[in-house]
């Protein structure tokens, strides 16, 4: 077949700058061919190279005596003590859902759950969050339904729960939803798999799916903005199939503990390029692949479309060449595709033969090791304005409008569509905070967060960064769990604008403090640049994903309240009205300053409610809507009514951080202040659980009336 | 007492379901779909939930014509007990050891979450833990629960009690509000709902213990 000959246009259409374009020619010395300038592509892609991003991403803290294995394999592995691990990374598939909202987030959960598979655990929770425009845009409905269609039938199907995540609505996702996806998954700590080839002369190993043409320049698609050519992208979409998944799950933990696997790496953004030069890259070593191998499923497919295809559930491993046979019966109980597609070879070359014809022989080293890196340059985001007067309000009338917003209402329509009960270890249901599993067989659980709050982090970018992990902490706090490390799924518009590249630096250097202060180490991670439309950037959305460890079931808060305990408020509170809920969702404001973060008194207020779980019946950690807005719904999932004593605007919806809302009985929160005296932790009692009405000072409400707004409005959007 | 989980490709409750076994006191064998032959001396054999062949083609059809199905067929046709959970129940409309079929739920969308049911009749090895018109929470999961029969079929299980159990608030359209239904010889039970998901504390709810229990009561007298 006729292949292209190299213009600028086609280098254009390939992503490639022109300057980058020079390098490419200087590393080889010649003109590349068409697959060779694919594979340029690929690897030099933002998606894939972090070209933009590296040089902050350095920045972030990475290790602790709990990390195992920190950013730069599939995922991040922690100790969670007893000779095990858990895996995990959080991952966006934003362009490809906006695109084919079904497809594109089915298939990014498929691309989490093999990250984590890869490394030989068996995902036991998954999570998402999700950004979407303003819910009367008449792309939304239409989004928020392929999107949570295609989690759940992907998630479902396969076997994992859905145990936790957000959902969001804000007109800068207009144009560019937001679908990042989490997974965990459970191994023994000494038998965790890893990427690096090693040993010359190996066999390189096909597994799992047939490769078709979909997804041919995803990587490369997912690292531009979009404009109004977007239906044209459609095909670079790939589409998922979970049953594949499953049966690929099983067989590589099948294959992982009979002993033939040496190494071994999903086939994800930029398919077989990435995996082979991942592989081979890590080992110090060179690959030869014979593309008349790799099974197919369409005719005619050329080496460069197997090179770029991103066909899901596939794997590529670096096999232990005397475990042949065993190997393969594995793969045939499975009736998935296991072809020999090529060797380890000793030169530092990436050699691809098709039809009896060299196309491509590149450097294997340099595509990765001379990939661009920039240090963009940067302009700090200005001090927001001081916020001017925010009028008093009925806060009943307020928390009814909070509750009927799309942001702040119950989100049970959407995790109904989740499984979240499957493999029957799930202990606490998603809803509110953190869901939590069981790790299998043993007392221990984990516990599994999602957030940030993108109104912070656009007015302050280093106060939002710190507030994102603040939450996260605080999250697995309010459940009893020890938090033990993050992932960073960071979504940014254009990092080519100084102002985009600014919002970039300051969540970075917010996340490291945080991520230093409360002993949370970046384990893992992932960046999504370019999210535009038009020129029209996102909110920077830089979500945190964390998880917990809590020894034993007994240590758990999971209780509920009940009518006549005590409400108490941990922590201090100004009354920090700047960004809040409340402004926004009632003022229809975005001003003043995001709430400042003061990582002492985070972990100190944290570490108290740990120490003191035993007094706590239940716990929630206050964040957007402050206080009537935690208490509300402390009251809504216990069924009680509640009594707050304060009735100020700023008290009750301020977005101080560091503060938890506790529900327990009188003696335990006579206990609990004699405790906090002794620390010096602020502790206030703020009311009592008791009744069938939420009142405020002298203004009240049914508890049911609320319950049915807060309940229904979900569903009567997008249902 | 000995069960038989069996897996296909695509269940993901077969583990599940060994373990809520393994609680009531069985021995239970894991048994592969392209085997041909079951355990020698299984008292019951369960057919997990999940998306056996991804659903494909319908819920359960693919599987129905699995090597191991047959096996399952025939101690059934012995009077051997077979319990069908979910993509079980699925499994088992479509051999025709159990009548009727599972549609799309009626609102379209897959439905997670804890149900109230009424149990219909204790009348059963499975069923005989709780009292009839007994009422007890069990979580369902599933896109195709909606369970349809023809009137004739349905004057049949009324008038043989062969319905196991009904939605107190139907999730899914199924007639009647079914959930659950009988074999004639009241040895095959196909449900929706999970006992499997609600025997132990830590689920939030143990009701579905009792259906295990129970069988495994049935199991040590016999």
């Amino acid at each position: 077949m006729e292949e292209p000959q190299i213009t600028e246009d086609l280098i254009a259409a390939h992503g490639l700058k022109p300057d980058e374009y020079e390098r490419i020619l200087e590393i080889i010395g010649r003109e590349p061919t068409f697959t060779e300038l694919g594979i340029f592509s690929a690897m030099w892609n933002e998606h894939c190279s972090y070209k933009s991003s590296k040089k902050w991403l350095r920045t972030l803290p990475t290790e602790g005596p709990q990390v195992i294995c920190g950013p730069g394999e599939n995922a991040g592995v922690v100790d969670i003590g007893d000779g095990q691990a858990v895996i995990f990374k959080m991952e966006s598939h934003n362009h490809p859902s906006y695109i084919e909202p079904y497809q594109g987030a089915a298939t990014g959960v498929g691309g989490i759950l093999r990250d984590v598979f890869t490394m030989g655990a068996r995902p036991i929770a998954a999570m998402n969050a999700l950004s979407f425009g303003e819910p009367d845009h008449p792309k939304t409905k239409s989004l928020v339904n392929g999107v949570v269609e295609g989690i759940g039938g992907y998630g479902n199907c396969f076997g994992v729960p859905t145990v936790g995540g957000e959902v969001r609505f804000h007109p800068a996702y207009n144009g560019n939803c937001l679908v990042n996806a989490f997974a965990a998954g459970l191994a023994d700590a000494d038998k965790i798999f890893y990427s690096a080839a090693s040993g010359v002369g190996m066999p390189v190993v096909y597994l799992g799916a047939k490769t078709g043409r979909d997804g041919v320049g995803g990587a490369t698609m997912a690292s531009a903005e979009f404009d109004d050519t977007i239906e044209e992208k459609r095909p670079t979409v790939q589409v998922g199939d979970p049953f594949t998944e499953k049966r690929l799950l099983e067989a590589c933990l099948e294959l992982m503990a009979s002993g033939a696997v040496i190494s071994i790496q999903d086939m994800g953004a930029a398919g077989l390029t990435c995996s082979a030069v991942e592989m081979g890259d890590k080992g110090k070593l060179g690959v030869k692949l014979e593309l008349d191998r790799v099974p197919v499923r369409e005719d005619a497919m050329t080496a460069y479309e197997m090179m770029l295809s991103e066909s899901q559930e596939r794997m590529l491993m670096v096999l232990n060449p005397s475990m042949e046979a065993e190997a393969k019966a594995i793969f045939d109980k499975w009736d998935l595709d296991f072809a020999i597609v090529g060797e380890t070879i000793a030169e530092d070359r990436f050699l691809i033969l098709h039809g009896n014809e060299v196309k491509a022989d590149l450097p294997l080293s340099k595509l990765s090791s001379e990939a661009p890196e920039y240090d963009r340059p940067w302009v700090a985001t200005p001090a927001a304005a001081d916020l001017s007067d925010v009028p008093e309000i009925d806060p009943i009338d307020a928390l009814k409008a909070l509750i009927s917003s799309p942001n702040y209402c119950s989100r049970q329509w959407v995790w109904e569509q989740y499984d979240h009960m499957v493999m029957a270890d799930t202990v606490r249901a998603p809803g509110l905070g953190a869901g939590i599993v069981r790790v299998h067989g043993t007392e221990k659980l984990l516990a599994f967060t999602s957030d940030v709050t993108p109104r912070y982090v656009k007015a302050n970018p280093e106060e939002g960064g710190k507030q994102a992990v603040a939450e996260a902490y605080r999250n697995l706090t309010a459940v009893g769990a020890k938090p033990l490390a993050s992932t960073d799924n960071l979504n940014f518009g254009n990092p080519e604008k100084p102002e985009i590249m600014g919002q970039f630096v300051g969540a970075i250097k917010g996340i490291g403090a945080a991520c230093a202060a409360l002993d949370m180490p970046i384990v893992s991670g992932n960046v999504s640049l370019y999210n535009e439309t038009d020129g029209k950037g996102i909110l920077p959305t830089p979500t945190i994903g964390a998880v917990g460890l809590i020894d034993n079931q007994d240590d758990m808060i999971a209780g509920i309240a009940r009518e006549g305990h005590a409400a108490l408020l941990i922590g201090e509170t100004k009354g920090h009205l700047g960004q809040s809920a409340l402004l926004a969702e009632v003022f229809n404001r975005e001003d003043g300053d995001a709430p400042h973060v003061d990582l002492d008194t985070e972990r100190r207020n944290g570490e108290f409610i740990r120490a003191n779980r035993a007094l706590i019946k239940a716990c929630a950690d206050l964040s957007d809507g402050g206080l009537a807005l935690a208490a509300f719904e402390m009251a809504e999932a216990a069924g009680v009514g509640i009594k707050l004593d304060v009735a100020d605007t700023p008290t009750l919806f301020g977005e101080d951080q560091g503060r938890y809302l506790v529900a327990c009985n009188f003696d335990q929160a006579e206990a609990l202040m004699v405790e906090a005296g002794k620390v010096g932790i602020a502790v206030t009692s703020i009311g009592r659980f008791t009744g069938d009405h939420v009142s405020v000072g002298r203004n009240s409400a049914p508890l049911s009336e609320l319950s049915d707004i807060y309940r229904g409005r979900f569903a009567s959007l997008f249902g | 007492m000995r069960a038989a989980v069996i897996t296909y490709p695509g269940s993901n409750c077969d583990r599940d379901l060994a373990v809520a076994f393994e609680q009531a006191g069985f021995e239970v064998a894991r048994v592969w779909h392209k085997d041909s032959d079951l355990p020698e001396g299984l008292d019951v054999v369960g057919l997990p939930g999940g998306f056996s062949f991804g659903d494909y083609l319908r819920c359960g059809a693919i599987a129905a014509r699995s090597p191991i199905t047959r096996a399952v067929i025939a101690h059934a046709e012995r009077g051997g007990y077979v319990l069908g959970i979910c993509n079980g129940f699925q499994v088992l409309t479509e051999t025709g050891l159990l009548p009727g079929a599972l549609m799309r739920n009626a609102g379209l969308k897959f439905v997670c979450k804890p149900v109230d049911l009424t149990v219909a009749t204790a009348d059963s090895a499975f069923t005989s833990g709780y009292e009839a018109g007994q009422a007890i929470t069990i979580p369902v999961a599933h896109h195709d629960g909606n369970y349809q029969i023809d009137d004739e079929g349905l004057a049949k299980l009324k008038g043989e009690d062969r319905i196991a159990f009904r939605y107190a608030q139907n999730p899914n359209g199924a007639r009647d509000d079914i959930a659950g239904v009988l074999s004639e010889n009241r040895r095959v039970l196909g449900l929706m709902p999970h006992p499997e998901r609600a025997a132990d504390a830590a689920h939030g709810g143990t009701d579905g213990a009792a259906m295990f229990r129970s069988l495994a009561g049935i199991m040590a007298t016999a």
